[in-house]
C-alpha cells in the first residue's frame, strides 16, 4: 500500500509568551491516506486540523514524529511537493486582487511550469466544471465570494496535482455555489483519481465527498471510519420536523420515534429518532397516514455534537 | 517565470494610468524636495563635507537611483508582518516558486520608477557639470555604480525583512535601516562624526553606495575611514551583503516553519 499521506505520531507545540507556557496544537496524531483516497477531517475549532494541514504541506515542521506526503517529507521539499498537491485555504485568497481571474491562472501555470497546450486544455476543462467563463475576465476583487470560492479550487486545481488538500472550501457560500462546487469535486476526482483531504464544519460536504471521516479533537484522533458508522455508533438521533396542514394534538409513532416537541398550536411537530431503527421514508408514511403534511425537514446532528458525544462516551 | 511574474504586475499598474502617473509624478516631487534640503544648506556654506554643491548632486543622484532600484524589487518587503500575520505567507510557501521571488514580484510598485528617473537624471547631470573626465575604468563604474548601489540597498531590505521573522511587528524597526541608510547615502558621509561614518561605512555599507564611487569618480580626497579607493569596494561588498542577506532570510524561514536555526 502506497500511502498519499503518511503521519506516524506527530506532535507540534507552540510556544506562548506571558504567559509563557507550550500549547499542544497536535498531540501524537497517526494518520494513513490511501492514494486516491477522500478523507474528511473534521473538529472543533482548536482541534488541530489547520496545524496538521500546515504540517502536510510543508509549513510548519512537527515538533516529534515523522510526516511524509507523497513519498516526500514536506518542510525540506516543500517546493518539490508544491508541484504534487493543490491546497485552498478557505479564507484566504491565493488569487491575484487586482488582475483578472485568467491572469492568476495564466502565473500558476507558468510557477508550475506547464505546457501552454497542456494548461490550455486543464483551464478549459476547470472553466467548464466550475462555470468561471461569465467571470473570467473580471479582476478578483470584483468577484463574489461564491465566484472567487470555485477561482481559489480551480487555481488549486490548475496544476493537476495528486493530493488536494482543502480547507474550508465552503465556508460562507450559499447552497447553490456549495453543490456547484461538490459537483465538480467529485467529477474531477473520478477523472484523475486524485487523494483528497477535507476539512470542514459542513458535514453535508463530507457526505458528498468523502469515503472516510477523520474526527480530531485536542490535536488527537477521536474518530476514524465512515460517517454513518460514527453516527450508528453514538446513536445520535436524527429530528424531523413536520409541519402539518391541520393542527393535529398527537402523533401515532412507531416504538423508539418520540415527539419531543408539539408547536404553533398542533402545526408543528419534532420527532427524534435513531437511524438504526427507523428510515425516515418509513417514519414519514407514518406521519401522512395520520395527517395531511404541508412541509417537512430534518436536521443531522452538528459535528461538534458528535465530538462531544465521542468523549461523552469514552471511559 | 520570473517573466511573467513581473510583467503581470507591470501590466496591472499600468492599467490604471492616472493613478500611475499620479504617484509616480509625487515620488519625483519627493526626490526633488529632498534635494533641495541640500540646496538650502549650501546656499549658505560654500562646501558640504569637502563637496561642492554640484559635487553633492552627484551624490545625490547616485543614491537615489540606487536607492529606487531597490525600492522597486524589494520595497514591499517590510510588509512581510502583515502578510506572516494574516496568514497570507502560507499561500505563498505552497506554491514552487522561491519565496523571497515571489514577494519581490507580488509588490512590485512601478510608481517608484518617479524616483529612479529624477535620480538617475540628476547623477548624469551633475557628473558632466563636475567635469567628469573619464578612463575606461571609470566610465565602467560611472555605469555599474547605480546598479551595485541598488544590490547593496537591495541586501539591507531583504535582512530587515527577514529580521521581520522574529520581530513581531518590525516594519517600523525595518525601515530606521532602509530609509535611513537611504537618507545617509544621500549626503557626503565626511559630513558625519566618526563613529556614524564608521557605521555607515563599515556596517551599514551606506556610503560606499554613493559616497566613495563618487570620490573616485570626480577623483577627490576622501575623509577618514572613507578612502577614495574605497569606490570600488562595492561589487564585492554588494556581494557580501546579499549572502548574509540570502543567509538570514533562510534562516528566518526556517524559523518560521520550526525547522530551526
Amino acid at each position: 500500500m502506497t500511502w498519499a499521506i503518511d503521519l506516524q505520531n506527530i506532535t507540534r507545540e507552540f510556544t506562548v509568551r506571558r504567559p509563557r507556557r507550550v500549547v499542544r496544537a497536535v498531540d501524537d496524531l497517526t494518520l494513513q491516506v490511501a492514494d486516491g483516497e477522500a478523507v474528511g477531517f473534521v473538529g472543533a475549532n482548536g482541534a488541530g486540523k489547520s496545524t496538521t494541514i500546515k504540517m502536510l504541506t510543508g509549513i510548519l515542521m512537527p515538533t516529534r514524529g515523522t510526516v511524509r506526503v507523497l513519498g516526500r517529507r514536506p518542510v525540506p521539499e516543500r517546493r518539490h511537493l508544491a508541484r504534487e498537491i493543490g491546497v485552498v485555504f478557505g479564507q484566504r485568497s491565493q488569487l491575484w486582487w487586482d488582475l483578472p481571474l485568467r491572469d492568476s491562472f495564466a502565473i500558476l501555470g507558468s510557477m508550475h511550469r506547464l505546457a501552454p497546450s497542456a494548461q490550455a486544455a486543464r483551464l478549459a476543462r476547470l472553466v467548464e466544471g466550475l462555470d468561471l467563463a461569465p467571470f473570467l475576465d473580471q479582476p478578483v476583487r470584483q468577484l463574489s465570494l461564491g465566484q472567487r470560492m470555485r477561482g481559489e479550487v480551480a487555481a488549486a486545481l490548475l496544476h493537476s496535482p495528486r493530493l488536494v488538500v482543502l480547507d474550508e472550501p465552503t465556508i460562507g457560500l450559499d447552497m447553490i455555489s456549495k453543490e456547484g462546487l461538490r459537483r465538480f469535486l467529485v467529477e474531477d476526482r473520478a477523472e484523475r483519481g486524485t487523494t483528497l483531504l477535507l476539512t470542514t464544519h459542513d458535514m453535508a460536504d463530507v457526505e458528498r465527498l468523502c469515503e472516510r471521516i477523520v474526527v480530531v479533537s485536542d490535536g488527537r484522533t477521536a474518530y476514524d471510519g465512515t460517517l454513518a458508522g460514527l453516527r450508528d455508533s453514538l446513536r445520535t438521533p436524527r429530528e424531523l420536523v413536520v409541519d402539518l396542514a391541520a393542527p393535529l394534538g398527537v402523533l401515532e409513532l412507531p416504538e423508539g420515534a418520540q415527539t419531543v416537541a408539539v408547536e404553533a398550536g398542533g402545526i408543528r411537530h419534532r420527532i427524534r429518532f435513531h437511524a438504526a431503527e427507523h428510515s425516515a421514508a418509513a417514519l414519514l408514511a407514518r406521519i401522512t397516514a395520520q395527517a395531511e403534511v404541508a412541509d417537512l425537514s430534518m436536521a443531522e446532528p452538528a459535528i461538534e455534537d458528535l465530538v462531544r458525544e465521542i468523549f461523552a462516551r469514552r471511559p | 517565470m520570473v517573466r511573467t511574474l513581473y510583467g503581470s504586475r507591470i501590466r496591472a499598474q499600468l492599467s490604471y494610468r492616472a493613478s500611475f502617473a499620479a504617484d509616480a509624478g509625487s515620488q519625483a516631487l519627493l526626490s526633488i524636495i529632498e534635494f533641495l534640503e541640500l540646496w538650502v544648506i549650501l546656499g549658505h556654506v560654500d562646501t558640504f563635507g569637502g563637496l561642492t554643491l554640484v559635487q553633492v548632486m552627484v551624490v545625490f543622484g547616485l543614491a537615489s537611483a540606487a536607492f529606487a532600484i531597490a525600492d522597486l524589487a524589494f520595497g514591499e518587503i517590510d510588509g512581510l508582518s502583515t502578510y506572516i500575520r494574516s496568514g497570507k505567507l502560507e499561500t505563498l510557501l505552497v506554491r514552487p516558486v522561491p519565496l523571497l521571488l515571489q514577494i519581490s514580484s507580488l509588490d512590485l510598485s512601478l510608481r517608484r520608477l518617479g524616483r529612479f528617473v529624477v535620480g538617475i537624471a540628476m547623477y548624469i547631470t551633475a557628473l558632466v557639470l563636475a567635469g567628469f573626465d573619464p578612463t575606461p575604468a571609470t566610465m565602467v563604474l560611472a555605469i555599474l555604480a547605480p546598479v551595485i548601489g541598488g544590490g547593496i540597498f537591495s541586501a539591507l531590505f531583504v535582512m530587515a525583512g527577514a529580521l521581520q521573522f522574529w520581530l513581531i511587528d518590525g516594519r517600523e524597526f525595518a525601515n530606521a535601516f532602509t530609509y535611513g541608510g537611504n537618507y545617509v547615502a544621500q549626503n557626503p558621509a565626511a559630513v558625519f562624526a566618526l563613529p556614524m561614518r564608521a557605521l555607515f561605512t563599515f556596517v551599514i555599507p551606506a556610503s560606499l553606495v554613493a559616497y566613495a564611487p563618487t570620490l573616485v569618480l570626480l577623483d577627490l580626497p576622501g575623509p577618514m575611514l572613507v578612502p577614495t579607493w574605497a569606490g570600488w569596494l562595492g561589487l564585492p561588498v554588494a556581494l557580501l551583503a546579499w549572502m548574509l542577506a540570502l543567509l538570514l532570510w533562510r534562516a528566518g524561514v526556517r524559523r518560521y516553519t520550526g525547522a530551526g536555526g
